[in-house]
Order: structure tokens, then C-alpha cells, then sequence
């Protein structure tokens, strides 16, 4: 069977049904593409096929003959991201990290927050707790850097309590008075 | 990893009278997306060795309008060929609303409403929108097409009215009289297998059915009647508790999942209007 | 290399993660990414039911493929036990099964497909098995800690409030399950593998396999997560592959998958706590009397120091002068109960501060007002007779998180709008407990290279940032660019044994025998640069060893003195909605307000807290371990609910710092300190918003159940 992997044309004889996952890290050696679940739930064994996200753990291969396939070794186009991933806390240990910038590279540039939320809800990340990833997306597309800046507690302690006035009273505070 | 998918015979069919040709001389397991299928295979629970491939069967993929005012969505379209459609959002938004919440994006790109109903699960999410949509099946085999209505499709856990020899060609859906309303409570927010899932249409007859509330996806047709009749919203409420037959299982309660059936239907009557159905209204 | 030192220090500033590229590109090698020549792969069989004694494996029917390796009992050359804490685990069970997915028995073939198509059936002659730990005859650890006289004090009490809490199992989902690679090699055993505790892994295999320490190596492949998960676990599937390489003469790799990793591996321990406090009548607390039951699972493994840092944390951070805390630790037919991020703490926490805030509401007192009034000070002491040093930030926390969240206004404007807000309050030692880090005695190496250094340590990066920050502390120590240190791999034929990377130690204890090389290095160099000093004077490694700060005592028998060097402290503020119609909890917003002495490296720190933040709320929310017949029967990730991106609340994190005077740079833990903090704030949040809920996971279906209040 032939495809297209990374922009190179492939051609293997392999079993039908073996996982798309399998003959990609086994067969192409390409390993950046990770299983983590075999149900289709985590993500991270998301490719593009025909530029759309997948889990490779539930094609068969034969269904990706006369496509076009991208793993992260052919991620092109997308260094801002995979930057931001290094310099922003998308990335922590790494596994997931493959499959979470395959599924972002697809986003819409002027995705909201809910619809990159939306977008990335198939892939799960155990470290993050996806806030450093929302930020890399967001730093990608030239959004301002947001590094933490600690502060030391003997100021907090003599930070004096809200004085500022409560913003405008939110509907459900009117509703309760 | 528990299956030798090595071992796994696949027939690769270009046109649909060549699968049903296949079919008829079975047997095979139809594969559509592959994401039911695949979860079985990868957990060694689906004992199938001889495949057949619907993917190159472009005729069965895709929404159409019909003449009627209705929809025709080939058993091969993905969910979010359907998530995106705005026939479909303007139809029957009620679908839209399901089908963005199947899995994640990967799993829309892939997962087929034939295969989502063929795969029969009482939790399918597409289920009880097409149900209470009234839609019908168009079921192929050699011998030719016959129309089911998706109401007659469920016969028990996890068996259809598909004979070994059918697929699911098409889902057709007919105008519908009124505003439609969908929820699926999952086991969170996304990426989830519904506990209970909720969908209605608002008409003179309203319809009403539901996901993961017994061995099939059901319509709820003493709550249906009730409100046909003109009885108060609790008495339907009490009719809805015969319709279903929920248990406890790994994802919640059947105490819960009558308790959220209930507090749907009033949601659903509640967000879809006033005293008379008013079908120019969208939710 | 920069002799200069004018330029800007790197600790305190978010430089790229050192890894960061190849984690992005997919270039980064994880164990199951790894092959060796002639490599097999393993497969585990393991006992059908929780408790019995094993009859016989049989393989078949059918003829086995050809070059099966088999591998029992009969062939372990050394003692059959998972050396942990006690030796009561077998590597394989053969004649007492304690737990259903027990190993009996390993396999190991060249072809995946034919190793798991081989039948096998395990007949057991099952007993009666053991599930609720209230009702087990085995107490594996019994710890009492005592301060005054509580009893005498809960009598005199003016105010007396009870109450129960539980904890539910908690799986790791570290998204890497576990795996190791067995290669023999030069007359003993290399295991390449996805782990924590490469040192542990090492002792382990000694004693399994009966080799002398230089014939065993241990190298840590690019982990996918650990969180506990992979602390004493590896040392488990390690085992298993070494057995069948050694056998098979070949590599030997074991990569679990999901149902696997979630059925046969370690969780968090389950809890049970029942608290008894005393008060006056404004509200200062008198004596706390806790009873704390931790479920063990099957064998010991870590569960005592898992119990001991749970009752050390069971007063949460207030300071009482009359303190009974009662803690055991049993045993049940359960696969066995580990290490998880907080390792006890998480348990004892919610419990003192889910009940802190009925407390309040007895006593008609603001939880924050009870909590300012009875949180500790510097200068208080603890339960065990620990005087809390300066960095004691409990107040400092509390305060900046309730005006960071605007908690008094919400808490008003609320009531009875399906909304909550709760707040939590807690601590975290940081490091090994007691005279812990005494007996670890870790080491740390440097080595001088042309380029500058090179840090040769056992702790090994998870996700957390290890090399990162440890080469940042090394760098500015010696006031060199990050750019000059490299980091050895976790590779215990290159690097000493620096202690486990566990308890929120790597940075405050292994950073700081570092930054004591680093000086040592630096003074040996003089004015030289590398290049002139290995020139001149050849190699140069520069080793040193944990020492324990002089005011540290700490009396094992009597559980007193100084638990632990120092602690973090953290306030989390949890803004959440009850759906009225399905009772779905939608976490809106978390404020972490968390001290933590010094963050070298602030983004990574946040990073820390968020994760764990998440975590939490999973714990609390929606991940419930279902076991039926001691078999957990979710086991896979469709239906053990850990949190997606649309689960997740934003986070506000503010990192405070108050050095500890023994931290490199003043820093403490971080790793463990969010884990503590979420689920007691959720049931807080649910309880101002209704819900009178005493067990977490908080699922929709215990909320229907708990009386709405």
C-alpha cells in the first residue's frame, strides 16, 4: 500500500488492519507518535490524516492508503508552537505532547480560549492541567508571555486587605439580594 | 494491545454493491471509522477475524436535502461532516449539538452515524436525537433497500434489526414540527460516555427519547402521551420513570439517572416554550 | 564559558526547559520508542481472584510457539521479594495469593501477537478476601503521636465538634504507562525503564536476581510521568523483565498497556478519618483527636511512611496544645496501595479541613476569621514538639488568597445562587520525614568539563523540571551561563545515589548538596577556567553528601522533634456551580496562593501547581477507582474520569517566597504542596453552595445522595 507520510511517499506491504500507530513508530520508525490508552481517549497518538486529527490507535492501516499522514517528525510550519511548548509549560513530561501539538496545529488562528478548550478536548495531559498549554497556543499567535513573578510573603502578609471596591455586582450576587 | 491484527483479514470494496455482494457471502464485520471496533480489538473483546471496509464507499458519504424539507445523511458521514453542516443546524440543531459532543475532535473526524448506530451501544449519543427526530433507516443488501424506522431498530441490548447480510445506508430525517433540544450528561464534561442522555422535539406530539436509561436508546412514549394529552408537567414526569429502566453500572446509579431523566424532560419543556408549542422557535 | 559574572543569574527566571526541544519534535526517546537486537517481549499472567493459594498455571491448550520463554518462581536467583521496606512481597506468588492481578508467572516471546494469543489459566483455591480496611485483622504500621493531654481537654471543651471523612483510591494516569527494557549484558543486567528511583530499582534487582551492585545497572528512559506512580512500581515490572532476559539471554522489554498499568499498579492509599476538636467559644482550638485508617492494599510496600506523613500532616497547619492522632495503616485484599503525590498528606488534609469549616459554622465563626485565629505562627509548635522557624507562612498564604479571589464578597453575594466558594488551607514538609534524609545520606557529583560542568545525580526529571532547575542552581552557584552545565543521564553506572526523586526533595535537598559542590568546584578551580584547570591538574569531580542541619532532632520511638526540615504552605480558593438539574459540579476558577521558599525556576513552579491543582480537583471530583471482587473494573480511561481541557478551571497561581535557610537560594518542595489543597477547598465550595458532602470523589451521584442542606 502506498500513502504520503511527511510529504514523502511510502510504500510497505503490510497487514490491513494493524494499527496505523503500530506501522508508523514499527514499520516507518518514527516513534514521536505515542500510545497511551488504545481506546481513543488520551490523544496522544494523534496524527493528521489528510489534515485532520485522528487516533492512530484506532485506524487500520489500510485505511490511510492515498492519504496524507503527519506525525510530529513532519510537523512543518509550526516552530512558534513547538517553541512556545518549550518556553511556556505546554510541554512537562513530554508524552502527550506530540498529539497535543498535531490536534493545535489545526486550530483556527483566531480561536477563542473555549474553542481552543474545545479543540484540544480530545487529548489529555496529566501535568499541565492545560493552563502552560493555553498559554503556548496563545504566545504562538503573539500574545504576550505571562511568567509568574513571585513575590516575597513578608509583603503579602503586610498587603492590606481588599480595600479596592467589589467590581460591579455580578447578575447572580443581584439575584440573591 | 490484546488482538494479532496482523492475522485480521480485510476486503477493501470500492462500490456498495460490491460490500453487500461481500456481505451476502459473509461472514464479515463491517468497519466503518473503526472507533468502536478498534477499542474492542485493542481490549481482544472482538472475536472477528474477516473484515469489511466501508470507507471507499463515497456514495453512502454526505448530507443531502430531500424533497420533503427533510435530510438524508449517508450512513458514512462523520460527525463532524454533521458538527459543521448548517442544513443540519438548521433542521435539526439538536444533532449538531450530539455530534459535537462524541468524543473529541479525532474521534468526530472519524466515528460514522451508521457506525454509531450499527454499533448499537444504549449509550450512543447520535441515538436518541434521531429518535426523537423520527428518523428512518435505509437498509441495503443484494436483495435491496428497505426503510426501518429507527424506533424499530433497537430490539435489545446491543442487537438491531440489521440482518448479517445489511448496512446502514442512510439516515433520513424528516422536517420536523418543532424546536429541538438535546443534553447529554456524561461522566464529565467532554470526551465522555453519557449516563444520561436527553433529546425532544416540541411539536403538537412531542417527542422525546433517551440514551443510557436501559438496554436500548428508547422513546419515552408514556411521557410523550401525557404531554400529548394535555397533562401537567409532573404527571409526564411520572410517566417518564415507567418509559425508562435504568441500573446501577461503572459510570453512575440508576437512583441518579432517574433523577436527571426527570429534571431533562423539565428542561426540555421548560427551554422550548410556553403552554403551545411554538415550532418557529429555536432553543 | 563566562568568566564574567556581571550577567543576570538564571534562578528566578523561566529559561527554556533544558529537554524542551525534543519533547516537541519527537525526538525524545521513551522506553517503549527503544529496541534492542534480538529483543523479546513480556507478558505478565497474574491470579484471578483476591485471596487463595495458587493451584497451577496452565498454558494451552494448543501447542506453545516456538522459542516461549517461561519463567516461575523456581528460576529467581536470589531472595523472591520486592525489596522495599519489608520483605513480604513476592516478585512471584506461589503459594499465598493476597490480591487478584497477583504475578505468577512471566512469558516472554519474540513476537508480540503469538506471546499474547498463548491461553493460560490460573486456577486458584480462592479464600475469603478482605476489602474493608475497618474490618482487617492486619495492622501493617501503628503510629500515635501525642501533645498534652487531649481527652482531659475535649472534656472540658466548651464547643466539641465530630465528624468522618473518606477518601476514595486514586489512580496516577501518568499518560506513559509503566515499562523497562531487561538487557543482559557483561555478566549481569542493564534495565532501561520509565521510573523514578532508579536507586531503588537497582537494590531491588540485587536482591531478586542475587548480583553484586556493579553487575546491575539502572537508566532512566525519558518518563511520561510519574507523580508516585513510578517510585516503587518499577522496581516491581523491573524485576519481571530482568527475570526473562536473564533467562532468555536476550533484551526482554515489559511495556504495560492502560487496562494493565490501571489493574495490576499502584493507587493512592483509600482513607477514613474521624476527627474529634475542641474549642472555645471564640474559637480557638484546644485539643484535636484523630483516628486515621489507611487502606494498604495487599502488601506493605510504602504504605508505612505513607501513613507517617499522613498523621504528621493530620492537624492540619494549626497549632493546638493538646493532640491525640491515632493512625494505622491494614491490610486488604487489594492490589497494594503506593506512592501519590502528597503521599498521605492529601488524606489527612481534607479531612481537618473539610471539618474546619463545619467547625466555623458550629461555632458561627468566618472560616477565614477561624482560620487566621488558630493558623500556625513562626515560633509555634507542632504535634511533635516541633518549633516552626521563620519561613512559617501560613497567615501570609491565607490572607493573599482571600483578596486575590475577592472571597468575603462571593461568599455573601452566592448564597443561594447554585454557586460556592470554599477555601483550604494546608502545609507540606519538604523532604524525607523524620531522620529520613539521615539514612538516604544522598550524594550529588560534579564533574568539570572543557564546556563547564556536568551534574551527575540520581534524581531524575518526570516532567518537573529537574534539569532545568538543578542546572540552574549550578549555574549561578558558580556564576557561569546555563549554557556551560550539562546533566548526565539517571544512569546508576554513572551517578551516585542522590535519594529517590520523591517527597518534594530533589530541589531543597538534592539542590543543595549541588550548590555545596558547585562552592567546592569553584574554589578548587581558583582563577582558572576548565580548559586551564583539566590541562594543569587533569579530571575534577567534586562529590558531596546530605548533612543534617545541626537544629534538626528527631525521636523515631516517640514520633517527636523536628518532622521535617521545613514545610511549604499553601491556601487554595475553589469557585465552583451545581448544576440544579443533573448536580454536575463545574469548577469555575482556583486560586493558588502558594509559599514555597524560593522559585528558581517560577514558571515550572507554576507549572507544578496547576498540574497538581488539577489533579486534586480530579481526586475530588471525578475519578473514583471502582473495585468489585478486588479488581479495580473501570481500568480504562473511558471510565476512570481524569479531567479534560473543559473540566479544567483557570487557575490564578501566585508563588510567594520566605527563604529556608538550608534551601539552595532559600527554595523548599514544591512537587507535592498542590495536591493537598483542592479537594478539601471543593467540598468547601459545595458546602457553602449546599451540600453538606464528607467524601471525595464529590460525583453527582454522592451529591443527590448527601442530604441538600
Amino acid at each position: 500500500m502506498r500513502f504520503t507520510l511527511n510529504g514523502k511517499p511510502v510504500e510497505l506491504k503490510v497487514a490491513p488492519m494493524r494499527r496505523l500507530l503500530d506501522v508508523l513508530r514499527e514499520d516507518c520508525g518514527l516513534t514521536g507518535t505515542k500510545e497511551g490508552c488504545g481506546e481513543g481517549e488520551c490523544g496522544a497518538c494523534t496524527v493528521l490524516l489528510d489534515g485532520a486529527p485522528v487516533n492512530s490507535c484506532l485506524v487500520p492501516v489500510a485505511q490511510a492508503e492515498g492519504t496524507k499522514v503527519t506525525t510530529i517528525e513532519g510537523l512543518r510550519g509550526h516552530t512558534k508552537l513547538q517553541q512556545a511548548f518549550v518556553t511556556e509549560g505546554g510541554a512537562q513530561c513530554g508524552i502527550c505532547t506530540p498529539g497535543f501539538l498535531l490536534a493545535a496545529s489545526t486550530l483556527p488562528r483566531a480561536a477563542s480560549l473555549e474553542a481552543v478548550k474545545q479543540g484540544l478536548a480530545g487529548n489529555l495531559c496529566r501535568c499541565t492541567g492545560y493552563a502552560g498549554i493555553y498559554r503556548s497556543v496563545a504566545v504562538a499567535r503573539g500574545g504576550a508571555r505571562a511568567a509568574p513573578k513571585p513575590k516575597p510573603a513578608a509583603r503579602a502578609k503586610a498587603t492590606p486587605r481588599a480595600k479596592t471596591k467589589p467590581k460591579a455586582r455580578s447578575a447572580a450576587a443581584r439575584r440573591s439580594r | 494491545m490484546k488482538t494479532a491484527f496482523s492475522t485480521l483479514a480485510l476486503l477493501r470494496p470500492e462500490r456498495p454493491d460490491e460490500a453487500l455482494a461481500l456481505l451476502r457471502d459473509g461472514p464479515l464485520t463491517p468497519i466503518a471509522g473503526g472507533t468502536d471496533l478498534y477499542v474492542a480489538l485493542n481490549a481482544g473483546l472482538c472475536p472477528s477475524r474477516r473484515f469489511v471496509d466501508l470507507s471507499r464507499l463515497k456514495a453512502w458519504r454526505g448530507i443531502a436535502a430531500t424533497k420533503d424539507g427533510g435530510l438524508r445523511i449517508g450512513a458514512l458521514t462523520t460527525f463532524a461532516q454533521i458538527r459543521d453542516d448548517k442544513r443540519v443546524a438548521r433542521a435539526l440543531p439538536a444533532l449538531c449539538a450530539a455530534a459535537r459532543e462524541i468524543g473529541g475532535v479525532q474521534i468526530q473526524n472519524r466515528a460514522t452515524v451508521g457506525g454509531n448506530l450499527a454499533n448499537a451501544s444504549p449509550a450512543a449519543d447520535s441515538a436518541p436525537v434521531l429518535l426523537a427526530a423520527d428518523a428512518e433507516l435505509e437498509l441495503a443488501s443484494t436483495a435491496g433497500v428497505r426503510r426501518v424506522p429507527l424506533g424499530e431498530f433497537f430490539v435489545a441490548y446491543r442487537h438491531t434489526a440489521l440482518r448479517a447480510d445489511e448496512l446502514i445506508q442512510a439516515v433520513l430525517i424528516p422536517p420536523q414540527p418543532g424546536p429541538s433540544f438535546f443534553r447529554k450528561v456524561g461522566t464529565r464534561a467532554a470526551n465522555a460516555i453519557s449516563k444520561v442522555v436527553f433529546a425532544g422535539v416540541r411539536a403538537a406530539r412531542p417527542r422525546i427519547a433517551l440514551g443510557s436509561v436501559g438496554p436500548v436508546p428508547l422513546r419515552a412514549k408514556r411521557a410523550e402521551a401525557a404531554l400529548a394529552a394535555g397533562a401537567d408537567l409532573e404527571s409526564a414526569v411520572d410517566a417518564l420513570q415507567q418509559d425508562i429502566a435504568p441500573i446501577d453500572d461503572l459510570r453512575s446509579t440508576a437512583e441518579y439517572r432517574r433523577f436527571v431523566a426527570a429534571g431533562l424532560l423539565r428542561q426540555f419543556w421548560q427551554q422550548t416554550g410556553g403552554r403551545r408549542p411554538a415550532p418557529s422557535r429555536r432553543r | 564559558m563566562g568568566k564574567a559574572s556581571t550577567r543576570a543569574g538564571s534562578v528566578g527566571r523561566s529559561v527554556p526547559r533544558l529537554e524542551g526541544a525534543a519533547k516537541v519534535d519527537g525526538r525524545a526517546r521513551y522506553v517503549d520508542d527503544l529496541s534492542f537486537p534480538g529483543m523479546l517481549h513480556g507478558r505478565t499472567i497474574r491470579a484471578p481472584h483476591a485471596c487463595g493459594r495458587l493451584r497451577s498455571v496452565r498454558l494451552g491448550p494448543g501447542g506453545l510457539p516456538l522459542g516461549l520463554v517461561v519463567v516461575g518462581p523456581r528460576d529467581i536467583p536470589g531472595d523472591n521479594v520486592i525489596a522495599v521496606i519489608e520483605d513480604d512481597q513476592p516478585a512471584l506468588a506461589w503459594g499465598e495469593i493476597r490480591h487478584a492481578e497477583e504475578p505468577v508467572l512471566l512469558l516472554a516471546h519474540a513476537d508480540r501477537e503469538a506471546l499474547f494469543a498463548v491461553p493460560a489459566e490460573v486456577e486458584m483455591i480462592p479464600g475469603a478476601p478482605v476489602f474493608d480496611p475497618l474490618a482487617s485483622p492486619r495492622v501493617f504500621k501503628h503510629i500515635r503521636i501525642a501533645r498534652g493531654d487531649a481527652g482531659a481537654a475535649l472534656r472540658k471543651a466548651p464547643v466539641v465538634v465530630e465528624g468522618e471523612y473518606r477518601t476514595g483510591a486514586q489512580e496516577h494516569v501518568y499518560i506513559e504507562p509503566n515499562g523497562v527494557i531487561a538487557v543482559p549484558e557483561n555478566g549481569g543486567i542493564t534495565v532501561h525503564g520509565s521510573l523514578q528511583c532508579p536507586h531503588y530499582v537497582h537494590k531491588a534487582l540485587c536482591r531478586l536476581l542475587k548480583l553484586p551492585a556493579d553487575k546491575v545497572r539502572v537508566v532512566q528512559t525519558e518518563t511520561g510521568g510519574g507523580f508516585g506512580g513510578k517510585e516503587d512500581y518499577p522496581s516491581v515490572i523491573a524485576g519481571h523483565a530482568a527475570l526473562l532476559a536473564l533467562k532468555a539471554r536476550r533484551p526482554v522489554k515489559i511495556v504495560y498497556d492502560r487496562a494493565e498499568d490501571m489493574r495490576a499498579t499502584t493507587k493512592r492509599h483509600p482513607s477514613i478519618v474521624r476527627l474529634r476538636t475542641g474549642f472555645s467559644r471564640d474559637g480557638a482550638l484546644l485539643a484535636i483527636e484523630a483516628e486515621v485508617v489507611m487502606d494498604g492494599g495487599a502488601y506493605v510496600t510504602l504504605s508505612p511512611v505513607v501513613l507517617s506523613r499522613g498523621v504528621l500532616h493530620a492537624t492540619g497547619p494549626y497549632r493546638c496544645p493538646a493532640v491525640a492522632i491515632d493512625g494505622r495503616v491494614v491490610m486488604t485484599n487489594t492490589p497494594p496501595n503506593g506512592a501519590f503525590r502528597g503521599f498521605g498528606a492529601p488524606q489527612t488534609q481534607f479531612a481537618i479541613e473539610a471539618h474546619m469549616d463545619r467547625c466555623a459554622e458550629q461555632l458561627g465563626i468566618d472560616p477565614v476569621k477561624l482560620r487566621e485565629k488558630n493558623a500556625f505562627r513562626p515560633g509555634d509548635v507542632t504535634a511533635t514538639g516541633q518549633k516552626l522557624p521563620k519561613d512559617t507562612s501560613a497567615l501570609p498564604v491565607l490572607r493573599e488568597a482571600v483578596r486575590r479571589s475577592d472571597f468575603h464578597r462571593k461568599r455573601k453575594a452566592w448564597a443561594g445562587t447554585g454557586k460556592g466558594i470554599g477555601l483550604a488551607l494546608f502545609f507540606h514538609g519538604s523532604g524525607f520525614t523524620g531522620a529520613g534524609e539521615v539514612r538516604l545520606a544522598s550524594r550529588a557529583s560534579l564533574e568539570l568539563t572543557a564546556k563547564g560542568a556536568r551534574i551527575l545525580v540520581g534524581s531524575t526529571e518526570i516532567g518537573q523540571g529537574t534539569r532545568t532547575m538543578l542546572a540552574q542552581i549550578v549555574a549561578d552557584t558558580l556564576r557561569w551561563p546555563l549554557s556551560a552545565i550539562e546533566v548526565a543521564p539517571a544512569d546508576t553506572g554513572l551517578v551516585p545515589d542522590s535519594g529517590p526523586t520523591v517527597a518534594s526533595r530533589t530541589c531543597m535537598i538534592v539542590g543543595a548538596i549541588l550548590q555545596r559542590a558547585a562552592r567546592e568546584l569553584k574554589h578548587k578551580l581558583g582563577r582558572l577556567t576548565p580548559t586551564q584547570y583539566l590541562a594543569r591538574h587533569g579530571a575534577l569531580v567534586v562529590t558531596k553528601q546530605y548533612e543534617k542541619p545541626a537544629e534538626i532532632h528527631w525521636d523515631e520511638e516517640r514520633y517527636k522533634g523536628d518532622a521535617y526540615g521545613t514545610y511549604a504552605w499553601g491556601c487554595d480558593v475553589v469557585e465552583l456551580e451545581v448544576d440544579p438539574v443533573t448536580r454536575e459540579v463545574r469548577p469555575l476558577k482556583l486560586t493558588a496562593v502558594q509559599e514555597i521558599g524560593k522559585a528558581i525556576h517560577p514558571g515550572h513552579s507554576r507549572g507544578q501547581i496547576e498540574g497538581g491543582s488539577a489533579q486534586g480537583l480530579g481526586w475530588a471530583l471525578s475519578e473514583e477507582v471502582v473495585m468489585r471482587d478486588g479488581k479495580m473494573a473501570n481500568a480504562q480511561l473511558t471510565n476512570y474520569m481524569m479531567p479534560t481541557t473543559k473540566d479544567t478551571p483557570e487557575f490564578d497561581v501566585a508563588i510567594l517566597e520566605q527563604a529556608y535557610r538550608h534551601g539552595p537560594f532559600g527554595a523548599k518542595g514544591v512537587g507535592e504542596l498542590p495536591m493537598d489543597g483542592p479537594a478539601p477547598a471543593v467540598v468547601n465550595a459545595l458546602r457553602h453552595a449546599g451540600f453538606d458532602v464528607r467524601e471525595v470523589p464529590a460525583t453527582p451521584e454522592r451529591l443527590l445522595k448527601c442530604a441538600s442542606r
